[in-house]
């Protein structure tokens, strides 16, 4: 079976407009990349693609209510929602050191997530 | 509590392009840096850009504005930059004095060798671009909305709709679908992104989120608290196609329309602004037309990368410690001569140290109160006599004078004031 | 337990205030009523700002002799309250010969009304006082007497002033109908309880004909709201330092360009009758008509300047009516109607309502004198109300005094204007209590600034919340629905 899908290509500000053609869901063609890049991004997106999430965990007596986190490496898009529900049940207590990790191997990604800042305490 | 009232460099926000400047300034040889921040902590707007996209020139990492901001605090107070924090500069003068004024500190008046102004920008308003309608709660720009979210833990809305596809309102429109609100619909006026497309892909189509171009918001609806959005599609010249309307229930609108870099204080100080760019003009080494005040960042013309904000922060730092250190070679070129006990006034009030050669110098002085017996008019560094005069008397009405000779001047080149002191034998 | 007062003021605006300022000068419990968050919403908060010479309304009316008399009053006002006010005069400009004779007409009403300090000015002097003048102009009617002042720091000053002199104020309690007696008023009902008193005074403004409806006075009489929108500009790129109308026209007095006591200079306000009084959008042809009768005038603005929008509606009567002798739109209605005791009538208080508010007030209490009441001034009247620091009009000198003697005035939360934490503490625990954000902007002018509130506005909030002891959740723009914000981002116990 043969499907057409196309992709905005984010390694570089030009963002081209990627046409990938997959075969029995093998990726047999892609067009509209001006480079090399296009072609490994397109891999990636169709087959695994990754987001960097960054959002705000609740603090307990520190200086403000939250303090900003964010996964260390690219995870899973598909488990972005679920993520953020894990950070949702966590309260991490004052003071936070920058790169503290916050939630370790966030549901089986082998993925970190670490605090963005130090937060001193009220 | 600030400890000196004149500083080498004085440096105006804590943001991207404030902390380089710091850094950098302390690095090129400033003895005493001073950043100034009204908010209660450093970092300017970084600490409010919780998102990745930060570093990748700089450090060759993609890190959050926190993060971001961190390295660059560290590396400051490592280096001996001090600050001073929940402080609003209310005035720069020509000649670099600096009014501020805080609760915790009180009214600080300081001046500075060399200034970098580094305030940023802030957000195009709904009334710049006139937006018709009622005028309830929840109308924010796209950055205060980010602060409400991320700072104060707030969120200040559920149901939105976002004006502009600048970056801002990008981010934001994951960042509330991220806490759980509904983005409806982002609509640009121009027929093309206004912000990055990697920000297109990951915060709006990863989301479903739709994105209208050649649209805008023609009304706003709601007494008290936004109801709806009246979107409309605009032709090329800006005015709204009949039919073309279209009604969101909402209750919240986000406008990201633009930055416009903050030069209140810039205009008081006397510096030009480009009328093109809305910030300063500025020479390589970010120097205004006003000497010894420099301006780096967003303030200067608007920036999309924060690590092209650093760089420019760099050479304003740069620039600003060589100016201060220029002025310091000429301040410790000239000693005060100081009017000691019972003299009125002496003049010369300075001496140029480097001035010192064969010629003699006289000090012409006036007392305070007449002694009419032999007197000892004497000058000295503090320490050590440096010469004498005895006179038979001395009055208020006859001005009396003391020579320095040449052989006194390897003495006063070490001093670092004299003074002309008048005594009974 | 029945609370008994002597006079209730319904209404909250300029007119009520300066009334229960002026009654509270007397012997005798004064309740001011007011339905929003705070006073000073309705009328009075969107206008502009003009202490009208009188030369404008039509001789022989109560509104001229209401606006000459009212417009002397004000320096004794501002004084005795320390609000801004200035006698800058003003100009009613004569585009082109044709609208020459219009300022001859003017100057006719002028001399009938007793306006004095009026002359004609031919074309080059105008131009010569106001440099960015359209080089059309003809001429213009100089009335050197012609004000402009800040009418909310005016109407809170006299709310304040009355409050310091024994009268009540009750914000967000709404007249529903009259208590009666036969044919006697003898209290209100409201939505927060009954309050009986000798006497009622209809100050509701854009409601003022709901009110006198529910006493069965004047059913012919109604309100047409007129909404008028306004452009304001950046201080610092626009300068007109004069107050310039056009001549006026059946519509009224015309699209302004005038400075303002903040420096601000403001373009409006346009005119267009519409039914809901709750309407005070801004629209794209009232913004378009706006700036084409400003740019007739001063054809240098540019729109990149405006920093704010706004509309405001003025309660304007509608049109003659069976009763003889009064046309509603061109005149006041300030009397205490034959067929119902115990109340005073005001109504179609729209320009020069603000100039003629002292004025009126004094026609208050000659009509209760007339109607046989004592009146009798009190032994310990104060008359003055101090004035609170205002930080953005200070030196830096007496900003180190201020910051010194209290640290909180060190914390400026309004960078555009220099507005300090001190001054909203000191308008939150001010007699008239400012507790939502639109309020502590109408007393200070934070927030009116480029930036319009988008700095300032998080900060605002903590402030509220913390000196009111309650949510930053709780806290609201303008009272009523009008929340700031949602829910916390993460569930947090703050």
């Amino acid at each position: 079976m043969v499907e057409k899908r196309t992709l905005i290509c984010v390694s570089c500000p030009v963002g081209c407009e990627l046409t990938v053609t997959l075969d029995e869901g093998k990726i047999v063609e892609v067009e509209g990349n001006s480079c090399k890049l296009g072609i490994d991004y397109a891999e990636q997106e169709i087959f695994d693609p990754r987001r960097m999430v960054a959002t705000t965990v609740k603090v307990k007596n520190g200086y403000h209510p939250l303090v900003p986190v964010y996964t260390e490496k690219p995870v899973p898009k598909p488990k972005i929602f679920d993520i953020l529900a894990e950070v949702r049940k966590v309260e991490v207590e004052a003071p936070v050191k920058v790169n503290q990790v916050i939630i370790e191997n966030v549901l089986d990604t082998g993925i970190n997530i670490i605090a963005s800042r130090d937060l001193p305490k009220a | 509590m600030l400890k000196k009232d004149t500083y080498d460099v004085v440096i105006i926000g804590s943001g991207p392009g404030g902390l380089a400047a710091a850094v950098e300034a302390k690095k090129e040889g400033a003895q005493d840096v001073l950043v100034i921040e009204r908010d209660t902590e450093l970092g300017g707007i970084l600490l409010q850009c919780i998102h990745n996209g930060f570093g990748a020139e700089i450090f060759n990492e993609d890190l959050p504005g926190p993060s971001y901001a961190q390295r660059y605090i560290d590396e400051s107070l490592a280096l001996g930059v001090e600050t001073l924090m929940d402080t609003i500069v209310l005035e720069v003068t020509p000649d670099r004095k600096i009014f501020a004024s805080s609760k915790l500190h009180g009214f600080v008046e300081i001046t500075a060798r060399a200034i970098v102004l580094a305030m940023g920008c802030r957000e195009r308003t709904r009334a710049m671009i006139q937006i018709p309608g009622m005028r309830p709660a929840g109308v924010y720009t796209a950055g205060t909305a980010q602060r409400f979210v991320n700072i104060e833990g707030k969120m200040p809305g559920e149901k939105v709709v976002i004006l502009g596809s600048g970056d801002i309102g990008l981010i934001m429109a994951r960042r509330l679908t991220f806490e759980g609100a509904k983005v409806e619909r982002v609509c640009e006026i121009l027929p093309y992104l206004s912000g990055l497309t990697r920000n297109y892909v990951q915060c709006l189509q990863d989301f479903d989120i739709p994105l209208q171009f050649r649209h805008t918001v023609k009304f706003i609806y709601g007494k008290d608290r936004v109801e709806a959005v009246e979107i409309a599609e605009v032709d090329d010249k800006w005015k709204y196609i009949p039919g073309s309307e279209e009604m969101i229930p909402c209750d919240t609108l986000l406008l990201s329309v633009g930055l416009i870099p903050e030069n209140e204080l810039s205009r008081q100080a006397g510096v030009e602004l480009d009328p093109i760019t809305g910030g300063p003009y500025v020479d390589e080494s970010r120097q205004t037309n006003v000497p010894g005040i420099f301006a780096a960042g967003n303030v200067v013309h608007v920036y999309d990368l924060a690590d092209w904000v650093t760089l420019a922060g760099y050479e304003a730092g740069k620039g600003a410690a060589r100016y201060a250190k220029a002025i310091r070679a000429r301040e410790s070129d000239h000693i005060p001569v100081i009017a000691g006990k019972n003299v009125h006034h002496v003049v010369p009030q300075t001496i140029n140290k480097r001035n010192l050669e064969n010629e003699e110098i006289e000090l012409q002085l006036r007392v305070l109160k007449p002694i009419e017996e032999r007197t000892l008019i004497e000058v000295h560094d503090g320490k050590n006599q440096i010469t004498r005069k005895v006179a038979r008397y001395v009055r208020p009405g006859e001005m009396n004078t003391i020579v320095l000779k040449p052989r006194h001047f390897a003495d006063i080149e070490k001093a670092s004031s004299i003074t002309v002191e008048v005594n009974p034998r | 337990m029945q609370e008994k007062y002597d006079y209730i003021v319904i209404g909250g605006g300029v007119v009520g205030c300066i009334i229960a300022r002026t009654l509270s000068r007397y012997e005798g419990r004064v309740l001011l009523i007011e339905k929003e968050a705070d006073i000073c919403m309705g009328t009075t908060a969107a206008n502009t700002a003009i202490v009208h010479a009188g030369y404008d309304p039509l001789p022989n009316t109560l509104k001229a002799r209401m606006n000459v008399k009212g417009n002397a009053m004000w320096d004794t006002l501002a004084g005795e309250l320390n609000f801004p006010f200035e006698r800058r005069g003003d100009f009613v400009v004569a585009v082109g010969e044709d609208e020459f004779p219009a300022l001859e007409t003017l100057m006719t009403f002028a001399k009938k009304n007793g306006v004095p300090g009026c002359q004609i000015l031919p074309g080059p002097e105008v131009r010569r006082r106001e440099k960015n003048i359209t080089p059309d102009v003809s001429g213009a009617l100089w009335a050197s007497t012609g004000g402009i002042c800040d009418p909310f720091q005016a109407t809170v000053a006299a709310a304040e002033n009355a409050v310091m002199n024994g009268a009540e104020v009750k914000l967000n309690t709404a007249f529903e109908e009259f208590i009666m007696d036969g044919d006697r008023v003898i209290g209100i009902k409201t939505n927060r309880g009954d309050f009986y008193s000798r006497w009622v005074v209809n100050c509701a403004g854009l409601y003022s004909d709901f009110v006198m409806h529910q006493a069965g006075v004047r059913p012919d009489f109604k309100v047409r709201p007129r909404k008028g929108e306004y452009f304001v500009f950046d201080r610092a790129d626009v300068q007109i330092d004069n107050v310039l109308f056009p001549v006026p026209s059946d519509k009224g007095k015309g699209i302004l360009v005038t400075t303002t006591v903040h420096g601000n200079t403001i373009l409006g306000p346009n005119a267009e009758i519409i039914d809901d009084k709750d309407n005070t959008s801004t629209t794209t042809s009232g913004m378009d008509e706006i700036w084409a009768g400003a740019n007739k005038l001063v054809p240098s603005l540019s729109k990149k300047h405006v920093i704010a929008t706004f509309a405001g509606l003025r309660p304007m009567g509608n049109g003659p009516c069976k009763t003889p002798g009064v046309d509603y739109n061109k005149d006041f209605i300030v009397e205490i109607p034959e067929e119902v005791r115990g109340f005073v009538n005001l109504g179609g208080i729209e320009s020069p309502g603000l100039a003629s508010s002292p004025a009126i007030a004094q026609e208050v209490v000659d009509l209760l004198k007339d109607a046989g009441e004592e009146m009798k001034v009190k032994k310990d009247w104060d008359p003055i109300r101090p004035s609170r620091p205002r930080f953005r009009e200070m030196s830096q000198k007496d900003r180190k005094l201020l910051v010194d003697m209290d640290p909180r005035y060190g914390r400026v939360i309004c960078r555009c204007e220099n507005v300090t934490e001190g001054e909203i503490i000191a308008e939150i625990h001010a007699p008239i209590p400012a507790t939502t954000y639109d309020a502590i902007k109408r007393r200070t002018w934070l927030g009116t600034g480029r930036c319009q509130g988008g700095f300032d506005t998080p900060r605002v909030v903590e402030i509220l919340a913390r000196e009111l002891g309650v949510s930053p959740l709780e806290i609201t723009k303008r009272g009523n629905g009008s929340k700031f914000l949602f829910r916390p981002t993460k569930k947090v116990e703050n």
